[in-house]
Formats: C-alpha cells, structure tokens, sequence
C-alpha cells in the first residue's frame, strides 16, 4: 500500500467532516488487473487488514497502478494501517505498507465511526 | 547617567586614552547630565563596538544553521528571567548574536548580504536579535537591471534602480559580490577575472563595479561600494585585487569617505600559482593601501576550529565542497544573485590554513593608518565574532604572534613576513579599527564616538589601560576584551560583567535615496517587464513591507541631498 | 450590502506554491470569487463551515465558552503537564509560530511542525549533505531539463508547472514545455507522468538503488551494475544518466515519494548527492516539493529562534532536537507526552491509527478555523480567524521565499497569534498566582 495526495483530498482536506471529503479519501485504487482477479466492480468496497488494523473503503480500478499495488489518498482511513514506528526518524512509514485485499460487503465507516470511542 | 573617571578613547574627537567624565541624557552623549553614576575609575572606556561586516541574518545564516544541528548543540543557554535560550557557536540563534555581541561591548552590527527578493527573510531575523542597532547590505553586483544600465552606459536609470532597490530591501548599502560570476553560476560557469564577459549581458565585471561605484556617489549614499572581489580564495588572486581598486581610483566621492570597501580584504590577498606554492601578498596589498586613499578594507581575520562558510560567491562555496568533501548547500536567487553555505574546519597544521591567518594580521599590521582597516572576522566565514578578543589581542602582541606562529606548519615563516612585524597595536588603534572606523566607513554620524549628540553606546572594560602591558599581558586583555563590564546601549546598560540585565530591540537602519521622477519613470516598464516575464512573484509583493521594520532608523540620501554631509 | 472590492495580486496559502497573482473579489465581506486559483486554493479562499465558538469538554462534551475560559483552561493544562506537545504550524502564519514558540519556552513543551510527517526526512537528509537549490524563478527561467521524483504536483500542486516548472516560460527557456525534457520517476502513472518525456517507474522501496545506479552512472561507472535495477532496466538508467548529464540547468522535484518510503531520509541524502555530483558535469539544483502553504516557514522561524527546525524540545529550559525522540509521533507512541496543543494541522488524521490513540488519551487543545477528527479528540476547541484570508502575515514558499499575506475578508474571531497570546497571559497569570499561594 502507498499513499498520497490526490486532487480530491486536497481540495476537501479542511473540510475533513463533510461528504465531499469522505467521497475523495474513504477510496482505495487498485490495479485494473487485481481489480478483475478480486472480482470487484465499480460501488463495491474490499477490505484490508495487516497487523495494525483494518479498514473497509471504496474499490476503485486505477490504470497508472501497477499490480500489487494499492493506493489510497492519504487521511484517517489510509492511517489505520500505517504503523507507528519512524525508525529513529520521526517519521512513520506511510508507504510501502504490506496489506491483505479482499473483496468485502462491509460498509465503509464514515469519519464520525472511525473516532468513536476513541477518547479515553 | 554620569560615568565618572574612565580612561576614554574617543578617536573620532581626538581623545586618546584621557581620564575624564562623560554624560548621558535620554540615550545620547550630553556635555551634562545627572542622574545615576557609574565609577570607572582608571578603567578602558570606548564607544560601543561597531560591526560593519557580519553574517548575522537571513536565508543564508538560516541555512547554516539547518544544515548543521552539531553547530547548534554548542554554547547553549537556557532561557532566564532576561533571556531567551541561546544555540550555536559559527551560527547562533538571533538570541544568542544580540546577547553575545553585548556581552562583548558591541551594539551595532550590519548584515553583509541579503538579495532584494529575501530581504523580508532577512529583516524577520534582523527584528529578532536583541539589543544591537542593525541594517543590511543589499547585493547588486549580479542583478539583470544592473547589468542591463550597465551595458546601455544608462548611469542615472542605473542610480534610480539602486534607489528602488535600497527601498524595496529596506537596505543600507551597495554590496557587489563576485560581480558577473553569480550570474554565470546560473548556468555552472566562472568569471575568472575583472574583463571577463558575463556570458548573455555583454557587460565585464569591471564595467559593473565602476557603474555600481558611480551610482553609488550620484546617490551620495552614507557608505560607499561594499565589494567582495572577483576570484576571492583563490591562489595569486592578489593581482585581481589590485586591478579591481585601480579601476575605482579615478571615481570622487560624494562625502567624507572611501570609494570602495573591501570586504574580508583576507581572501584576496594571496600569491603562488596553486595551493602548494600558496602565500601570502599582503605586503603588496598593503603597500597599495598605504599609497592610496580611495579604498578601505576589513581583515577577514581567519582563527583555527570550526566556521561555516557563507557568502553570496557560489562558485567559490561549491570549490569549498569540492575541496573539503564536506556537504553543501547552494542558493541561487532568481534575477538577482547565487549563494552557497559549506561548513569548515581550519586548522593551524595545515599550512593553506596558517597562510591564512598570517595574512589577515599583517594586512592589519601593515596598513600604516588604522582607519582604512576594520577588525573582522567575516563572521562566520573566517570564525565566529565571539573571537574578535583572540584577533585584537594578537594585533596587539608580538609575543602572543609569535607563541602562536610557533606551533604551526613550519613552512609558515617562508610563505608569510608576518614573524619580521615587530608592529603592536595600541588602544587608539583598536577603538579606530572596531569603533570609529567602521562608523565612519558606514556612514553612521552618530555611532562610534562619544561626542555630544552621539547614541550613548558604551563600553567600559575591566581593565586599566594605564598599567596593563598590553603586549605582555595578552591573556589578561583578552579576558577583560572577551566580557565587559558595562554595555551601555541607547544610555541603558544592557550587561555587566556578562550578565544580560535588559533586551531592549535594536533599530534598524536603511537608506532612503531620492531620485529625479523622470527617471524612475524610465526605469519603471524594465521592471514591469522583468516581473511580467521573469520574476516568479508579482511587483506589488516584492517590495518589504514596514512591518519588518517596527524600529526603523531611515537615512536620507539622494541626488537632492545638498551640501555632502560629513560624518563624524 | 457592501460595494464589490477586487484585491490583486493576492497569495493563496494553501499549498508551497504561494501563488500570488490570485485576483479576490470581496463583496458583503465575503469572497465571491478568487480568480487564477486551482481548486485547492479556491477551496481555501472561498471558505466552508467553521466552528463558530470557543468549546471546552465538560462530562465528556464539548460544551461552548467564552474566549477567556478557553484561554485559562488552555494555560491549566499546559502548566499541569510536566512534557506538553504543541504540534501543527504548517498553516498558520510566522508571527503565529513565533508566538508559539515563545509559549513552548514558557511552559517547557516539545514543539514539532508537520514537517514530520512529510519531509521531515528531507531536513535531515539535508543534515547530511546540504541542499543544493534555487528559487523557483531560477527553474524557470534556465531549466532544460526537470525531473520530478516520488511527487505529483499536478494533484499537489496544480500551479507548479505552468508558474514554475515544465511549461513555465521565462529569458533563457523561452519555448516552455516544447524547450524541456521532462523526467517523471514514480513507482505508478500520475497525471503528472502522463505531462513526461520520459517515464521511469521503478518497484516501491527501491528509489535508494535507483539513485544510487545513477550516480555511479553519472560517475562513469556503470559497468559494474546489474542488468536491472528497483525494476529498471540498465540501458533506460544510462539514457536517464545521459539525459541528466546533458542538460544546460537541471532540476530535481522531490516529493514523499522519497521520504515515506523504505530508506526515508537516505533516499534524500543519496539524492542530494546525486545531484551534488551533476554539479561536476553541468548546473544542476534539488527541491523538495513541500505541501502546506507554511510549513517552510515554521522551520525557518524555529531555526533562527532554536538552531532547529521542527522537532525542538524546549523541557530543559535550552532547545534540544533529536528526531525520533523529539519528533510528536515519537513522543506520542512512546507515550512520552502528556498534553498536546494542536494548530493548523489535524493531528489525528494524519498520524497513524495507533499515534493518533495516544493523543486521544491525553488532554488536547486545538486551535484551528475548522472542525476535524482531532476536534473529536479535543478538551479545548478555540476557533481562529485565517491565516492569509482573514489574517495578514508572512509564509514561506516550497524554496524558502519569504513572501507577505493579504488579509482578504474581516473576521469576528482573534487571529492564531491572538489567541496563543491569550494562552500565554493566562499561564503567565497563573504562575503569579500559584507563587502568591506558595508565599
């Protein structure tokens, strides 16, 4: 997994509580192959998970990624996965992050849910 | 104020180390006042030191000190009931300049270099350093208009644009850096000497230097040219040096004053044909000096350990990384200059180094007239100024010279004369060469004496000049020198004995130049073109705004300017 | 209703670019319309839903209050933790972050800027070798060839290319985008690929090997390389070399690309290297593209007031830097911080899932225009006038130029230098008055 700016989530990123934000960043592009070999169509969502967490997002076939890739607009959802470790740098690794994909019925959360219960 | 009884030296009224009182009223030299009294009984008192060259603001310094957390781990304070927390040791947080300046007997220091297009930068870090008055030197010798007036022999549109841009920087002077090489740098070449042409705008770097020296008296501005040589650092570069003066003797000035100062005169006076027959030619540069009265210099002294070197001479700072491997940072500024930052350790084994060193202080020794050479070290290029008490004390001894020269590459003595100087200097020549002469060089009427109507800025050391064998003696002096025991700055005292009682913020100076409108109606469409098509910001948000400057010192210049003003 | 008023050549403070040839127009005390902005920095000029007054947590709500009250118990929490964290600056404005900066010496905090989870890395590359640059007016007019690398300025930073960048037209680059090789290296296809000569993608996590293959292409030595590598093949490595050499003025555009991924700030001391080296053949410069409007600016600002440029723990009374111990991620997963104060940046968004926690398990305090995930985390909400819009002030852009702020529209609310004032007479009053009791 990378992630990153895009458009999107730039243009609504200090707007964070609004649809629009959640429409530009709750996305995962994935290759136009995998997208294929999972299955996927465009409005259904996949899940990933690795040892930090997981997270349900949007699937969205993307033809500049190649395969094995995953790429998500960096924000709240992306950072689920991302561990908290800098390697002495101050800076966590926010790509080249492993993550298991699959294909899922599972809602997406949106950025209320994602902070609930989050306070102590 | 009343400080009663000090042995004063007050070079610019001609008062050389006599016993006797001097007055303070609302921060100025009075003929009398009352109020508190300090007792200074047989104890060295001079005006407050004045810096004229010193790389103390702006994106290059801040770059030095990006590039090198080592540096800031060094000197650190804590923050205090006064103070804010002090870094650094080549390149100090603002905090740490105006406090170790004080603690000095410092009160005005000038920025050497800053570009137009960063001269916000600049003045955002000039406002932070406390209690010193300051101002900056504005870089002109690479700028495409410049070079454009130059090449047309346009001199008053040249004048207009040098008022504009003193105005636009909120600057005080014209520096000239490497005149046509920055531009070259553009594209990764050199000018190698004063004729040769800057490649696409048909101009030499002589043609500029003398365009830039004209417009400067048309302008009588306070201070003349402030000029870093073509070919600075580099072996034999003393012929361009003296090529470079010939071509200004012939120029008037417009006040009381040089025509040309040479910055860190040091770099650029150097023999031999490589570094391995490197040596030093400070005795033709002095010579020069001595036989001329057009030009003055600061020494540029170089110590050994650690500086960062900082200049506005890219090609040069890019020759420094080749040499030393050591990381750098270069900066080249749209339209108007190129800079670079490389760190540096100078070391008295290495015989390049101890070359060096020697010809700073026979520049300094061998000049017979202590006004036309400034104490410096370049800050930090040379070595931090906190190190001024180590070059003063060895300006003033032999002995100290000669311990000194004794530890160092035993080639030293074939490549310098600087053991045969029995020279020594005095009182009167170091308050001339860090008071009175940089005041007067500058410009400044009211600094670096203590003449009625004069900023009350003052140092007293704890140090009795009448019974102290300055020759002898050094390591006293340079402890006495190294921490005074009053600054007075503006009639405050701002430390004693090292201690910072107060923080009040420094003025700062720039210079307000008058020009006929007609031709700041000529100049008007290079700019409006220049911004249209080739800055990458708009003309309106060029210029630095005053709120960089809450306290601001405006000095009147200009064409109107009648009769010359002289300076103290 | 107000007559229409046209404010020229006003600066966008949304991203590094700093655009300042944005044409506002004001009418009623609201921006109708900032012509010459992309979508970002329109998005920002023209304004969406903000918090509307102060809040402090009372039974776990947030629950609003006076200005005053958020003040106080801002101060209260900052004096009662023994290593508070304030975090943010990216978007705010200088003067803020000097403010800020002074209150982090007062009440001893760890104070870190965005910069640490963005090119952080690149300063301490920069540590290492120095960064060879220019201003971006330099690129422009003497740029023949642009490489950008792990960066997509045509989602980040629209402006670039036409401003600065690869269809910029300026003296000596007069044919623009036609006069220019563009070289795009990204381990995926961009939009900003997609404006390249020449498109070099390489396998994630391997920039190091790349760049490295290059400098000792560039060095003559490429005979010793492997036939392929980070997913090249060698002769389009030579080719790239070949192209880089062969420029007039060069330029390197870096993004997290490099300083996200596996070598993190090696990946930028090799590239400063690189490009430190192409020196000896041509003129080449380095730029990191940087992504908030100001988070150049707090590292200035803390440089010339610290030595440092983010990460600077002020606890010991004198500035201490040591990324990866200093850093707000670090103190946050170590729990090594016990209160944060979060400005113009939104902390729990940005930090990973588990950092994020952390904060949420400590008072916070946020100061900020908008509501965000970090508002849901936070004891005292204090809503601020905007930096750039409604606020004048200095920012500086992606290659370190100082450039001043246009205030735009008026504001009811105090600006961020305001109300860390505020902050700082309440801790100044508390402190007197906790020493009164003592006495």
């Amino acid at each position: 997994m990378i992630t990153g700016r895009t458009l999107a989530q730039g243009a609504e990123c200090e707007n964070k509580m609004s649809p629009g934000f959640f429409r530009a960043v709750a996305l995962c592009h994935i290759s136009e192959t995998d997208f294929k070999s999972l299955e996927l169509t465009e409005g259904r969502n996949v899940l990933l998970k690795n040892e930090c967490g997981q997270v349900v997002l949007a699937a969205k076939a993307d033809s500049g990624l190649p395969e094995n890739i995953v790429f998500l607009p960096m924000g709240p959802w992306a950072n689920v996965l991302v561990g908290r470790e800098t390697g002495g740098c101050g800076t966590p690794h926010f790509k080249g992050v492993k993550v298991e994909v699959a294909a899922t019925d599972l809602p997406v959360s949106d950025i209320r849910e994602l902070f609930t219960n989050m306070r102590r | 104020m009343i400080i009663r009884g000090g042995i004063v030296y007050d070079p610019s009224n001609g008062i050389f180390g006599e016993e006797m009182d001097l007055f303070i009223d609302r921060g100025k030299m009075v003929e009398e006042a009352r109020g508190e009294e300090i007792d200074a009984s047989g104890l060295l008192v001079m005006p407050g030191g004045v810096d004229a060259h010193a790389h103390i603001a702006g994106k290059k310094v801040n770059t030095g000190r990006i590039m090198r957390p080592d540096d800031s781990r060094l000197g650190t304070e804590p923050r205090n009931g006064v103070c804010r927390p002090s870094t650094g040791y080549t390149v100090p947080n603002c905090y740490a300049m105006g406090y170790r300046y004080a603690r000095m007997g410092y009160t005005t220091a000038f920025e050497a270099a800053t570009p137009i297009l960063e001269a916000r930068h600049t003045h955002e870090e000039l406002q932070e350093i406390p209690i010193i008055d300051k101002g900056a030197l504005t870089l002109f010798g690479n700028n495409w208009q410049v070079m454009e007036c130059v090449r047309d022999k346009d001199l008053s549109k040249l004048a207009a644009y040098v008022a504009w841009g003193l105005r636009s920087a909120r600057g005080y002077g014209v520096k000239i850096v490497n005149p046509g090489g920055g531009e070259s740098w553009g594209f990764g070449t050199n000018v190698k000497s004063v004729n040769d042409p800057v490649p696409n705008f048909d101009v030499t770097p002589a043609e500029i230097i003398r365009g830039l020296a004209q417009a400067n008296e048309l302008l009588h501005l306070p201070h003349s040219i402030h000029l870093h040589f073509n070919n600075l650092g580099k072996p034999g570069n003393y012929t361009t040096a003296i090529e470079t003066l010939d071509l200004l003797k012939d120029i008037k000035p417009s006040r009381m004053r040089q025509v040309v100062h040479v910055a860190h005169m040091q770099f650029s006076a150097y023999g031999g044909t490589g570094w391995r027959d490197f040596e030093s030619k400070a005795p033709v540069i002095a010579d020069y000096f001595n036989s001329h009265n057009h030009a003055t210099m600061d020494m540029g002294q170089l110590l050994f350990g650690s500086a960062t070197t900082m200049t506005a001479d890219a090609p040069l700072e890019y020759g420094n990384a080749r040499l030393t491997h050591n990381k750098w940072s270069n900066h080249d500024i749209e339209l108007e200059e190129s800079s670079g930052v490389v760190p540096m350790i100078y070391s008295r084994k290495m015989l390049v180094n101890a070359v060096q060193w020697a010809v700073g202080l026979e520049l300094a020794l061998l000049v017979d007239d202590p006004w036309k050479v400034l104490m410096t070290t370049d800050h930090p290029n040379g070595s931090p100024f906190v190190n001024y008490p180590e070059v003063v004390t060895l300006l003033m001894s032999k002995p100290k010279r000669d311990a000194e020269m004794a530890s160092m590459h035993e080639q030293l003595q074939k490549r310098t004369g600087l053991g045969e100087i029995q020279r020594e200097l005095d009182w009167a020549d170091i308050a001339i060469m860090t008071r009175a002469a940089p005041a007067r060089i500058l410009g400044l009427p009211d600094k670096g004496h203590l003449g009625p109507g004069a900023d009350a800025d003052i140092t007293i050391y704890n140090l009795k000049p009448e019974e102290l064998d300055t020759s002898q003696d050094h390591s006293l002096v340079k402890k006495a020198i190294s921490t005074a025991m009053y600054t007075i700055k503006g009639g405050v005292v701002v430390s004693k004995d090292g201690k910072i009682l107060c923080t009040p913020p420094g003025r700062a100076f720039w210079v307000d130049a008058a020009v006929p409108q007609a031709d700041t109606d000529r100049l008007m469409p290079d700019l409006q073109e220049k911004f249209a098509k080739y800055y990458s910001i708009q003309l309106s948000n060029y210029a630095v705004q005053d709120a960089y400057l809450p306290h601001a010192n405006v000095i009147r210049a200009g064409l109107s300017i009648e009769p010359l003003q002289e300076v103290a | 209703m107000s007559e229409a008023t046209i404010i020229k050549d006003a600066i966008c403070s949304f991203c590094g670019c700093l655009c300042d040839d944005i044409i506002v127009e004001v009418e009623g005390g609201k921006v109708q319309r900032a012509r010459h902005a992309c979508p970002l920095g329109s998005s920002k000029i023209m304004g969406h839903g903000r918090i509307e007054s102060p809040m402090i947590r009372k039974d776990g709500e947030l629950v609003e209050s006076s200005f005053q009250e958020a003040y106080d118990r801002s101060a209260q929490i900052l004096l009662q933790a023994n290593k508070p964290l304030m975090y943010g600056w990216a978007s705010t404005s200088c003067e803020a972050a000097e403010k800020g900066i002074l209150l982090a010496e007062e009440v001893g905090a760890v104070i870190d800027s965005t910069a640490t989870v963005c090119h952080g890395p690149s300063v301490i590359g920069i540590e290492e070798k120095g960064l060879p640059g220019a201003t971006l007016g330099q690129v422009k007019n003497r740029a023949d060839t642009i490489i950008f690398w792990g960066c997509n300025p045509a989602e980040a930073h629209p402006r670039h290319f036409r401003r600065y960048s690869s269809n910029s037209i300026g003296r000596f680059t007069p044919q623009g985008r036609e006069g220019r090789k563009i070289i795009v290296v990204d381990v995926r296809a961009t939009r900003t690929s997609r404006n390249a000569d020449k498109f070099v993608r390489i396998d994630p996590g391997c920039d190091y090997e790349v760049i490295s293959a290059l400098r000792m292409l560039v060095a003559g030595k490429g005979d010793i390389l492997p036939e392929r590598v980070g997913g090249v093949l060698k002769a389009d490595l030579a080719e790239l070399a070949a192209m880089l050499k062969a420029a007039r003025f060069g330029a390197l555009f870096f993004g997290l690309g490099l300083t996200h991924s596996r070598g993190r700030y090696k990946n930028i001391d090799n590239a400063l290297s690189l490009v430190a080296e192409l020196n000896q053949h041509t003129k080449f410069v380095v730029l990191p593209m940087r992504g908030h409007y100001n988070v150049g600016g707090i590292g200035q600002t803390l440089a010339w007031s610290s030595g440092y440029p983010m990460s600077v723990d002020f606890t010991r009374g004198m500035p201490y830097f040591n990324p990866g111990e200093t850093a707000a991620c670090d103190l946050l997963a170590r729990k090594d911080t016990d209160a944060a104060l979060i400005i113009a940046a939104d902390a729990a968004s940005n930090f990973p899932r588990a950092t994020a926690e952390a904060l949420a398990n400590i008072p916070v305090i946020q100061i900020d225009p908008y509501e965000n995930p970090t508002t849901l985390l936070s004891d005292v909400v204090i809503p601020c006038a905007i930096a750039g819009v409604e606020v004048e002030g200095t920012a500086y852009r992606m290659d370190g130029l100082a450039l001043r702020l246009r205030k735009m529209v008026d504001s009811s609310l105090p600006s961020d230098e305001e109300i860390l004032m505020g902050i700082l007479q309440s801790v100044r009053k508390q402190r007197q008055m906790m020493a009164n009791e003592g006495a």
